[in-house]
């Protein structure tokens, strides 16, 4: 009796050698048991796949997640923020671009929030001092650097006061003596409240300290620094023009203040200054987590690398240890590109499950340090889904070389080896 | 009654045609190995084996045996000579053409058995039909009939390893006749087992070459050589029947 389907006539001369098959649910199948009869080697195998992924996804997810909340952050302050200033620095320029009181002309757009002037001061060789005498021991005279303010200025650097008051338009208008000092510059001249009106010297000029400031959000050399209102150093130092405007715009307003201001400065001289702003935020946006992914994939890359490089020396040694069984196969039928598909089938198995498993910890992980962080994890979905894929890629390529290799052993040398 | 192995008399007038073509045929085999010096295993070895045939080529180390079993089982080629198998030219045949007559003409029996043995025994014996075209359906099936042929299907489930030698060389037989071979190609099959198991591997051929099993076995035993009803000798590379 014969075997049902295999009747002899077929078996004769060139039916006998017509190109062999295999079919695709028996490839899979022969590499899954491949693959399971090898559990721990498996493991450990993927485990290189397993890390390289995960860290890709969650360093993807990591960074988008952060860049959110940077970018959130940077919204407040720095997306809304102007500085207007000549585009040459000299004499002549400074002199005649910016105009006093620049607040007046800008609060008249609409999106100014607030606006202000400022002026660093050429005081020559004055030193400032909190006391009219000179100690030997301690020293008492400090070389400081000296601004002007426009009255709107404070409001527009979001200016804190730790004491006393802000210079205002009076003090301006008069050319009042009267100083605010910066944190630092303060605790330099040991003065810590202004309850009692101090007054500090610069050269021989007493200016009376009517406030000291806590902190500022923008322009932070006024934290060193003694600033007196911009009337009085007209007066006082022959200040002939700011030396930059300060603005504060709503959210959103950037852009088009940035285009306003100039020729409301200076109608005739605007193409002379020189408009600092933030770049639109959803670029920004773009550009620092482009920065920031650009940073981890290679990092995810690097993790990659190594459990590409892991799958194919496994898969390699694999090759070495099975020769006797693939010099079997080839005994029953099996051609080249039967063996070589086993094994690729075998790598990218590894590859894509080392993905998945990659992908669940990497997601894991973004949500777990959102969680302590109290951020909101944000993950592109395809980053998950494309990560077996990814694996599977991987291990095709890393598998390449060894599957080459075990389709090129000839059948009489592999069934030497035994299995 | 489920499928069985066998190579019984021909079921049908047609396949009585094709009887007269040789399973195999060796017209002046050579085969010779490197160039410095050249050293020739097989020496213009002439030999046919017609269906039913059941030869034993006897012989001692080093004398050619294994270079004529690879060259008849398509593992190798001759340098000189046509070697036909079932009237197909071989040096005609691409590399895949041979892949694809192994699996569905020759069925091997080595001496190390080559069982994998992270696979239980019915899947190494469902092994044999995965290369050759044969639809899963039934492939359980046949597999558990040549396991009951060699009789030991009650070890369908073991792994090879909790199997004895002469067990382990059944299951290598029902490996090698699932799929009803043309030839069964027998590399030194009892040079591993010890006397017992190898009086039932000899009994288990006999019994096959009584059903019509065309046999072709390779030992350097002359007691095993006996138990075969034609027996060559190979000495230096050359071929001599005797009785």
């Amino acid at each position: 009796m014969r075997l049902p389907g295999r009747s002899p006539a077929r078996r004769r001369g060139a039916d006998a050698a017509a190109r062999p098959r295999l079919p695709m649910r028996d490839l899979l199948a022969e590499s899954v048991a491949g693959l399971v009869a090898r559990p721990a080697r498996v493991a450990l195998t993927v485990l290189g796949t397993v890390v390289g992924v995960a860290a890709l996804v969650a360093t993807l997810g990591l960074s988008k997640t952060a860049s959110n909340q940077i970018v959130g952050r940077f919204d407040k302050v720095a997306s809304t923020d102007i500085v207007v200033s000549p585009a040459r620095r000299g004499a002549r320029t400074a002199s005649s671009v910016l105009p006093f009181r620049v607040e007046d002309r800008l609060q008249r757009l609409n999106g100014v929030v607030a606006a202000g002037s400022l002026s660093d001061l050429n005081v020559g060789r004055d030193l400032v001092s909190s006391v009219p005498v000179n100690d030997p021991i301690r020293r008492t005279q400090f070389q400081l650097p000296v601004k002007a303010a426009s009255p709107g200025l404070w409001r527009a650097v979001r200016a804190r006061l730790k004491t006393g008051r802000f210079p205002d338009a009076g003090h301006s208008a008069r050319a009042d003596r009267v100083v605010i000092l910066g944190p630092n510059a303060a605790r330099q001249l040991n003065l810590s409240t202004v309850d009692h009106r101090p007054a500090v010297f610069l050269g021989d000029r007493l200016f009376t300290v009517i406030g000291i400031l806590d902190g500022v959000q923008r322009q932070p050399s006024l934290l060193g620094a003694m600033i007196m209102p911009e009337g009085t150093a007209a007066v006082e130092y022959r200040l002939r023009a700011p030396a930059l405007a300060q603005i504060e715009t709503r959210v959103g307003a950037v852009e088009l203040i940035a285009k306003q201001a100039p020729p409301v400065l200076s109608p005739t001289q605007h193409e002379q200054l020189k408009v600092s702003a933030p770049p639109n935020p959803r670029d920004l946006k773009g550009a620092i987590r482009n920065d920031l992914n650009a940073l981890f994939v290679l990092l995810g890359g690097v993790s990659l690398l190594v459990g590409a490089i892991g799958i194919a020396n496994v898969t390699l040694v694999s090759v070495l240890e099975r020769v006797g069984e693939i010099g079997l196969r080839r005994a029953l039928g099996a051609a080249r590109r039967h063996i070589a598909a086993q094994f690729l089938v075998e790598s990218s198995a590894m590859g894509a499950l080392g993905g998945i498993i990659g992908a669940s910890v990497g997601v894991l992980v973004v949500v777990g340090i959102s969680a302590m962080r109290t951020w909101t994890p944000v993950l592109d979905p395809w980053i998950p889904l494309a990560a077996p894929f990814v694996g599977a890629f991987i291990g095709l390529v890393s598998g390449t070389y060894p599957a080459l290799r075990a389709a090129r052993l000839e059948p009489v040398d592999a069934l030497r080896a035994g299995t | 009654m489920g499928p069985s192995v066998g190579t019984a008399a021909p079921p049908n007038g047609r396949r009585l045609a094709k009887l007269d073509v040789p399973v195999i045929e060796l017209r002046g085999i050579s085969r010779t190995y490197g160039s410095d010096p050249p050293v020739q295993a097989l020496r213009d070895v002439e030999l046919e084996v017609q269906r039913g045939d059941a030869i034993a080529i006897v012989g001692p180390s080093g004398s050619g045996k294994s270079t004529l079993l690879n060259i008849v089982g398509c593992l190798d080629r001759p340098t000189a000579g046509r070697y036909l198998i079932e009237g197909a030219d071989t040096s005609a045949l691409s590399e895949d053409a041979l892949s694809a007559l192994r699996g569905r003409l020759i069925g091997f029996v080595f001496q190390t058995f080559n069982l994998l043995a992270h696979r239980t025994v019915i899947e190494n014996v469902m092994l044999s039909e995965i290369y050759v075209g044969t639809p899963r359906e039934g492939r359980r099936e046949r597999a558990m009939a040549a396991l009951e042929r060699v009789g030991i299907e009650h070890r369908a489930d073991f792994f090879p390893t909790k199997l004895s030698g002469g067990q382990q060389q059944r299951v290598a037989i029902a490996r090698a006749l699932v799929g009803s071979p043309s030839l069964l190609l027998c590399d030194e099959p009892t040079g591993n087992l010890d006397s017992t198991n190898t009086e039932t591997v000899l009994v288990l051929f006999e019994e096959l070459i009584a059903e019509g099993m065309t046999m072709l076995l390779i030992t350097h035993d002359e007691h095993v050589a006996q138990r075969l009803p034609r027996r060559t000798s190979i000495i230096d590379g050359q071929l001599t029947e005797y009785t």
